[in-house]
């Protein structure tokens, strides 16, 4: 049935429709609703027989999830920016002990300086951590890639990080298409963990593993991984038979048929650069473009196919690593490296900058680009910075 | 009560679970813990305890430190109950979980017991602890207390008594080892959560840990054992001397027995002819600066205030609380 409802409440009734036993988490900008609006559910009534764990740190949130997970329930957080930094140890706990918890990450800036507002660092800070990590495009994705994440995290054994634009999605209002409890009850069967904590079969999970073993786990944490490619197209195929909707999978591809550009990004964006290439192929520029859907496991096969014919190729993120530049720039590099297309990349959108269609067509109609371009940087400001920089400095001999 | 070891001399009261034949060794023989470890024995007392009172429905959560290191390397195992390892400062969080999942999956027999070193418990797994009491989770929390952290080379713990030597306290000419005006008491801070149950038990009373889990582990809400467990290789003494430390420890006063229910103390284990700090001192290298050649008689006294305020604190004496 379709509802016009804000994100947060979308992903709030995906995930009590399948029916977790455990739900903890601690509240976070752009995070919040979603934790406010599973609580009313659960308090209502509307979700019978799950626990709601009102936890004192995000540390405590996704440990409660990692024990009752280990005690064979199905569990689920949320967390956002900061929060997810204070859990990461955890974060990488829970990928190591194989433990299919879902967390929806609303993503955010990381500070210092403190800033609420969205863009993908957060992901990217556990990108190697070991969990599955989802980029939704709308409201409607997010909510079926949660219903999704259940099943492949299942499937495969390993956590799942549903990420949806903090602001963008988590606080916007959209029509979605909720299905029923039956329907989704079809598709999720109940959890049934081939181990657990269980008084009738001792085991002693998360045992210290020496040098003469720990190169063979994580070979087969990385071949998992790689092995889940497959079971996320799996689960796409089965939602889009059961509720007739395209969603998930490894990427969407947009007019890239014959393209000769392709921009690459991650999350909600691509709306935005969809509308900026719809009126840029009407003067017939062919351009096309791809939103990773799957970003851990990187799909680079799909990627190598789609992206075989293109020339040009922008990689528009709304992450930076510091001291290199861009982060999917690198890893579609990567992909392209035997062709002779060139490469492109933008970074844009931190800390919640507007990334508007009239700065697109800008770039897009510029004759040359830079390797590099900060998209939007307000170069008045660096430079006044610098200025400022030289007139603080330490005077004197060096 | 389950059958005494054949020749076993012991009176009937002193019997304990440890003497059985039929004791579950939840923590079995194998680990690596050095000679003479008191963690270790402390671990298996208490949890072999909680195993015959529940008829073996139990799970263990285990925080890092020497107690996790020693008793499982993969692919081995020493536990013989199903026991879950996850990090070095979330063991209540994550037992918390395994409370919810068991709680709503209807299966409120089988007991959680979370445990960790003294670095765990009182340092960086606190907020952890604290919120686990706050909210009543259905666990019983075992810390065991070897005044520093262990597994790391004896480092300083929140939990590490005035002037005691660590590699990061090392006495020097104007250091007289761990600065007495720091440290905390985790006891009184479970206590001041007004949890259902606080009780401290050592080694050096074997009887008293069985008796103190036994009551412990079939109340609803949190619960907190803190259990005294002397370090042969951190606070140097001879493997052979682990128990009778412990029990030094206790009849000086600067370990009390005692128990408390929803905030408030209610009975210790008194103490008939307190001994001198010194006896309990002496034997151990941790506060060897304290005496000899370079004797500091003020230092020493510093750590009998502390005993003869615990005497009469917790009742030791036979006096109220
Ligand atoms: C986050 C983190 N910080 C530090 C460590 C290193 N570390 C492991 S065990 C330990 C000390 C444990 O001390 P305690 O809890 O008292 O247990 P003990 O070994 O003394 O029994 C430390 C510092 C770690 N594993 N994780
Ligand atoms: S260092 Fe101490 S606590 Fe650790 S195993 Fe050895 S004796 Fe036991
Ligand atoms: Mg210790």
């Amino acid at each position: 049935m379709q509802y016009q409802l804000e994100g947060s409440q979308a992903i709030a009734k995906a995930v009590a429709l399948c029916r977790p036993k455990v739900i903890c988490a601690y509240p976070i900008t752009p995070q919040t609703h979603i934790v406010e609006g599973v609580g009313e559910i659960i308090r209502s009534g509307e979700l019978l027989n799950c626990e709601f764990v009102i936890v004192e740190s995000e540390m405590a949130a996704l440990s409660v999830a990692i024990g009752a997970q280990a005690a064979g329930v199905r569990s689920y957080t949320a967390t956002s920016s900061q929060g997810l930094l204070y859990m990461i140890e955890a974060v990488y706990n829970a990928s190591g002990l194989e433990l299919p918890i879902i967390m929806t990450l609303g993503n955010r800036a990381i500070g210092s300086p403190i800033n609420i507002w969205n863009d993908h660092s957060d992901a990217m800070s556990v990108r190697d951590s070991g969990w599955i990590i989802l980029f939704a495009e709308t409201n409607q994705e997010a909510l079926d890639l949660h219903i999704q994440a259940f099943k492949i995290a299942e499937s495969v054994g390993l956590p799942v990080m549903v990420c949806v634009d903090g602001f963008i999605l988590t606080h916007a209002y959209e029509p979605v298409d909720i299905p029923s409890q039956e329907e989704v009850d079809e598709f999720l069967p109940l959890y049934n963990p081939a181990t657990s904590l269980d008084i009738h079969k001792p085991l002693a999970i998360g045992t210290m593993v020496s040098p003469e073993y720990f190169m063979e786990v994580r070979y087969l944490a990385h071949k998992k991984q790689m092995d889940s490619l497959k079971i996320i197209q799996c689960v796409r195929d089965e939602f889009r038979r059961k509720f007739g909707r395209d969603s998930g999978g490894l990427l969407r591809e947009y007019m890239t048929e014959d393209a000769e550009t392709i921009i690459v990004t991650l999350g909600s964006v691509a709306g935005t650069i969809k509308d900026v290439v719809d009126d840029l192929n009407l003067q017939e520029k062919k351009i096309g473009v791809i939103s990773i859907v799957s970003y851990r496991p990187f799909p680079i096969d799909a990627l190598k196919d789609s992206l075989k014919k293109a020339k040009r190729v922008i990689v528009l993120e709304k992450s930076l690593a510091v001291g290199i530049g861009g982060i999917l720039f690198q890893e579609i590099e990567l992909v392209m490296k035997d062709t002779d297309a060139e490469v492109f990349s933008i970074i844009a959108g931190l800390g919640g900058r507007n990334i508007t269609k009239f700065m697109l067509q800008e770039y897009l109609s510029r004759k040359s680009c830079k390797k590099i371009t900060f998209l939007g940087l307000k170069e008045e400001i660096i430079t006044k910075e610098y200025e400022f920089a030289n007139f603080c400095g330490r005077e004197g001999e060096v | 009560m389950s059958n005494p070891t054949l020749g076993n001399r012991l009176s009937k009261d002193d019997i304990t679970i440890q003497s059985s034949s039929n004791r579950n060794n939840s923590l079995t023989c194998g680990h690596r813990a050095c000679q003479g470890c008191g963690e270790a024995l402390g671990a298996r007392c208490a949890i072999d305890a909680a195993h015959h009172a529940t008829g073996g429905k139990i799970i263990i959560v285990n925080a890092t430190g020497c107690l996790e290191v020693f008793s499982c390397s993969f692919p081995e195992s020493a536990w013989n109950v199903p026991w879950f390892h996850s990090l070095f400062g979330n063991a209540p969080a994550v037992a918390s979980g395994v409370a919810a999942a068991l709680r709503i999956t209807g299966k409120e027999d089988i007991r959680v017991i979370a445990q960790g070193g003294d670095g765990a418990t009182c340092d960086i797994g606190m907020g952890c602890l604290s919120g686990m009491f706050e909210r009543n989770d259905d666990v019983l929390y075992i810390c065991y207390d070897n005044q520093a952290y262990m597994n790391t080379g004896v480092q300083r713990s929140g939990a590490t008594p005035p002037l005691a030597r660590t590699a990061t306290t090392v006495p020097h000419k104007n250091y007289l080892g761990n600065d007495p005006q720091i440290g905390k008491n985790i006891s009184q801070i479970a206590i001041a959560h007004e949890i259902p149950y606080v009780a401290t038990a050592s080694i050096g009373n074997i009887q008293d840990i069985e008796k103190k889990i036994a009551k412990a582990i079939h109340i609803r809400g949190s619960k907190y054992l803190h259990i005294h467990v002397p370090c042969p290789l951190g606070w140097g003494f001879p493997t052979s001397e682990t128990i009778r430390i412990a029990k030094l420890a206790i009849q000086c006063g600067l370990f009390p027995l005692f128990e408390a229910q929803y905030g408030k103390l209610y009975g210790s284990i008194p103490i008939d002819d307190p001994i001198p700090v010194e006896d309990y001192l002496k034997p151990q290298k941790r506060f060897a600066h304290l005496f000899g050649k370079n004797a500091t008689p003020d230092a020493v006294s510093v750590l009998q205030e502390v005993a003869n305020s615990n005497i009469v604190k917790y009742g030791l004496n036979g006096g109220d609380i």
